[in-house]
């Protein structure tokens, strides 16, 4: 964007070396400064309206099979991955080579600035846009010498007395310029701990039936999402165990029926294969993370897994065990399935619903009333057929591309109803289904983000530095005294460089003080 | 008192303080309508004469300039600019029992913004106590109506369409850094809103002014463009910093330990974001040639469309973690 020649100019016209100066004032300009900030905003924009992969895959994976047609193109523009896009990568760089561009002559500028003494008084008082006089019997020497104590008390920097120029030249607010430095600079501190946290950091997220044990390697995890400089040596060989989970749940007020709190019971071992290793606990709690070292464990969401045992049709075990399903709402009404595997001649697949506290309503549609295990009640649909587990799948859904689903004798979908305990029969002697028992699970997400202090110590910077950029008021005041018709007029003005302050005050504040604080200050109007 | 009544005191008083607003507004209407009759120095609200001193909030100079100046009028504007301010005061302190309720309600009792509705009715208190705060500061009597009309109808959107009943918090929201996050994000919002006021008269004066229209009417008592532009200025100067504080630092802090990551462009976090690189690029249009003054106001005013979407259309349009304020 940068490259395009100077208009009235052919680029043929220029050296290498000017188009590369010329670039590089044009990049560092605050126009194009101005301009990239609005990129920025705009190249945000995709990303909260297209599901992310990176903030929810779950919901892309759903988004693009709902749009086979557009899925190509917005992957080819990386618009599933907008913050980790070329494009949106390219204009934070180039933002950032700005600001560094922009900021280091400015700061040279500023240390020389901070060294020279405040400018000489314009020739003219009277033209600038804020100014005030007055007459005075007392002699110019006398007024001058005044002035200085009285800016030097407002803490004004004072510019020794020129020759031939009676008249007191002062500037104050030069941490304005600090503040803006520090600020810009932060905003670079900021990146660079963000980007060490993407890079050797990773987070990764694993459900956890209570009472199972983690330990802190890579298998044990079902997402991990490593940076890209992430190094396996550098999991911390911690590990733990939910011994015991408990919701506190709402039995009356608009969210009845969903938890208000949750709390896991949590033992740990900072280093596991050390066996004498000290075993410490915590409550892990939502807003209440475990930190282990340096990498942190939180508790972001819990649900029911139901045992389900599935027998195949010669009466053998295919699948056993806990499966976790997914809450769809607030009161924990669920989904699942499960994969039979082993099961022969034809594997079987379930797919349903699991009902904390089952009811039947008015209408006789089945609703759950509450997260809390009243009535506890599982729906499946039977498929049988290939599970096709030779491809990538979740193992929370279903690929039916290559099985059929089981019916009644009257062709219709069979659905199995289930309660604790109870064991169906499947027809056509394919097995049966027994629904054991219901275990509780845990999400835990697990992050470890080195350079988060830096990060942290970034921002606070910046906002102090923003602090000062915008609310120290640098401003430079002039007064000049001579004789006229025998007394003395003495002139005041002031220059406000901030771009956003009112003077006028300032103005009548120092006047007053030159006039003896007994005088009321009076603005001369003149406009 | 039990929640309930707490519940009911609060509902009550939303009700009143809208009924005062309304009467406010009303007042300010029949100042306004007097004042035209006036010479722009006289009545209640005269233009702050240019480069005066500090806080000219002026109490009609007389009229001595203008002989013809009908002191009947005159006195009228006075009283009701003096009635309206009352009124919104007053209103004020009935907003603040409404507040006051919704938090009592609780149960554990809480700080009172847990939800959409709850944080518009925080936000517009908000704006009205940055416009009472900064009323002799900025000589802001010609925002009155504005602001009693604005705060007025977002508080009408706010019952009719945001209303829930008072709920505990879900465990997410259930920390100190609601308290502090969100209390910054309701202040920063209440100021930029009146800043955005302020840019808005600033377009319309100045193409009144490029239209060598100044003088009568409503637009011959507002600032200058000079003055409104340092007026928002100001005012944007004061919020930005707090949204920063707001939206980057105590945000993330409270992401980190409730989810477990401290940005993860979230659709309200990326929304956030964007409005405040907007008002950045506000800061930096201000002090670029070519782009001060209107381009600056229209930026800021991007900034504040911005800033309500992040806020409510997000949880309308789009699903975020976030959807509960
Ligand atoms: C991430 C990018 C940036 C952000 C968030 C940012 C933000 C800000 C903010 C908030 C201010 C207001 C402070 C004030 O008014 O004094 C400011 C001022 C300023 N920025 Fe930036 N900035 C960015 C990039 C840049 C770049 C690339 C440049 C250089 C071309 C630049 C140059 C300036 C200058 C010169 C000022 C002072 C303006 C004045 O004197 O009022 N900034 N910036």
């Amino acid at each position: 964007m940068s490259d395009t020649p100077e208009t009235g100019r052919r680029s043929g016209e220029l050296s290498p070396l000017e188009l590369l100066r010329w670039t590089w004032r044009q990049l560092t300009s605050m126009r194009t400064a101005l301009i990239l900030l609005l990129l920025l905003a705009l190249a945000a924009v995709p990303g909260s309206v297209i599901p992310q992969q990176g903030v929810d895959s779950l919901k892309t994976t759903q988004w693009q099979e709902a749009h086979p047609d557009l899925t190509p193109i917005y992957e080819r523009l990386g618009l599933f991955n907008v913050y980790s896009s070329p494009w949106f990568a390219a204009i934070f760089v180039l933002l950032m080579v700005s600001l560094v561009g922009c900021i280091i002559p400015r700061t040279l500028v500023y240390l020389r600035a901070i060294k020279a003494p405040p400018p000489r008084a314009p020739r003219n008082l009277g033209r600038l846009p804020d100014h005030a006089s007055y007459r005075t019997d007392d002699d110019v020497e006398e007024v001058l010498a005044r002035a200085r104590q009285v800016l030097k008390r407002r803490r004004y920097r004072v510019r020794p007395a020129d020759a031939g120029d009676a008249a007191v030249s002062s500037e104050r607010g030069y941490l304005r310029e600090v503040g803006n430095l520090v600020f810009h600079l932060s905003v670079v501190v900021v990146l660079v701990g963000f980007a060490v946290g993407g890079l050797f950091g990773y987070k990764g997220g694993v459900i956890l039936t209570v009472g199972t044990p983690f330990s802190n390697t890579l298998t044990q995890y079902d997402d991990f999402v490593p940076g890209r400089l992430f190094d396996p040596e550098s999991m911390e060989p911690f590990c733990f165990t939910v011994d015991d989970f408990s919701v506190e749940w709402l039995v009356d007020g608009p969210r009845r029926g969903m938890s208000r709190g949750f709390s896991a019971d949590t033992r740990y071992r900072e280093d596991c294969t050390d066996q004498s290793g000290k075993e410490r606990e915590h409550d892990l709690r939502v807003n209440h993370p475990l930190a282990i070292g340096g990498t942190d464990v939180f508790l972001i969401g819990h649900g029911y897994a139901p045992v389900i045992t599935v027998r195949d049709g010669e009466g053998n075990i295919a699948a056993t065990g806990p499966k976790p399903f997914l809450p769809q709402d607030q009161s924990l009404f669920s989904f699942g399935v499960v994969k039979a595997s082993g099961a022969e001649p034809e594997q079987i697949g379930l797919e349903g619903v699991f009902f904390p506290t089952f009811f039947l309503n008015e209408d006789g549609d089945p609703v759950n009333l509450m997260g809390e295990l009243n009535n506890p009640l599982l729906s499946l649909s039977v498929f049988t057929g290939d599970l096709n587990l030779g491809e990538p799948q979740s193992v929370y859904v279903l690929d039916k591309s290559k099985m059929s689903q089981v019916e009644n004798p009257d062709g219709t979908p069979l659905r199995l109803d289930l309660q604790e305990g109870e064991t169906v029969e499947l027809p056509d002697g394919l097995g049966s289904v027994t629904f054991e028992g219901i275990e509780q699970w845990n999400r835990l997400q697990i992050s470890k983000t080195p350079g988060k202090l830096v990060t942290l110590a970034g921002v606070v910077l910046a906002l102090a530095g923003l602090l000062g950029s915008l609310f120290v008021r640098p401003r430079r005041v002039w007064v000049r005294a001579r004789v006229v018709d025998g007394e003395t007029l003495v002139e005041v003005a002031a220059l406000d460089r901030s771009g956003g302050g009112d003077v006028r005050p300032e103005i009548d504040e120092v006047v007053a003080a030159l006039r003896g604080a007994d005088v009321v200050p009076t603005g001369e109007e003149k406009s | 008192m039990t929640n309930a009544s707490w519940e009911t005191l609060s509902n009550q008083a939303v009700a009143f303080c809208g009924v005062i607003y309304f009467l406010a507004l009303l007042s300010h209407l029949v100042e306004w309508s007097a004042l035209r009759r006036l010479p722009v120095s006289a009545g209640s609200v005269t233009l702050p004469a240019r480069r005066t001193g500090s806080g000219s909030i002026a109490v009609a100079e007389g009229g001595s300039d203008d002989a013809e100046v009908d002191e009947d009028v005159e006195r009228r504007t006075n009283l009701f600019g003096r009635l309206g301010l009352l009124l919104t005061v007053l209103a004020l302190a009935v907003h603040f029992v409404a507040l006051l309720g919704r938090g009592m309600a609780a149960d554990p009792n809480r700080v009172p913004w847990g939800n959409m509705y709850e944080f518009t009715l925080a936000g517009t208190f908000f704006v009205t106590l940055s416009y009472l705060a900064l009323y002799k500061r900025f000589s802001l009597a010609w925002m009155a109506p504005i602001v009693t009309g604005v705060v007025l109808v977002l508080l009408m959107v706010d019952v009719i369409v945001l209303h829930e009943e008072v709920a505990p918090l879900t465990e997410a929201l259930d920390s100190p850094w609601l308290v502090i996050h969100v209390v910054s994000a309701v202040i920063a919002t209440g100021a930029f809103t009146v800043g955005g006021i302020v840019s808005v008269l600033f377009l319309v004066q100045e193409r009144a002014e490029r239209r060598g229209r100044t003088g009568g009417g409503y637009l011959g008592r507002v600032p200058d463009t000079a003055t409104l532009d340092r007026v928002a200025y100001r005012i944007n100067a004061f919020a930005f910093p707090v949204w920063t504080f707001a939206v980057l630092i105590t945000g993330p802090i409270w992401a980190f330990h409730a989810w477990g990551s401290y940005w993860n462009w979230d659709p309200k976090e990326v929304w956030a974001f964007i409005t405040w690189v907007l008002y950045a690029g506000y800061l930096h249009a201000r002090a670029t040639a070519g782009w001060k003054g209107r381009n600056a106001a229209i930026l800021a005013l991007c900034g504040m469309a911005t800033l309500w979407f992040s806020f409510i259309g997000v949880n309308f349009f789009i699903s975020s973690i976030h959807s509960y304020a």
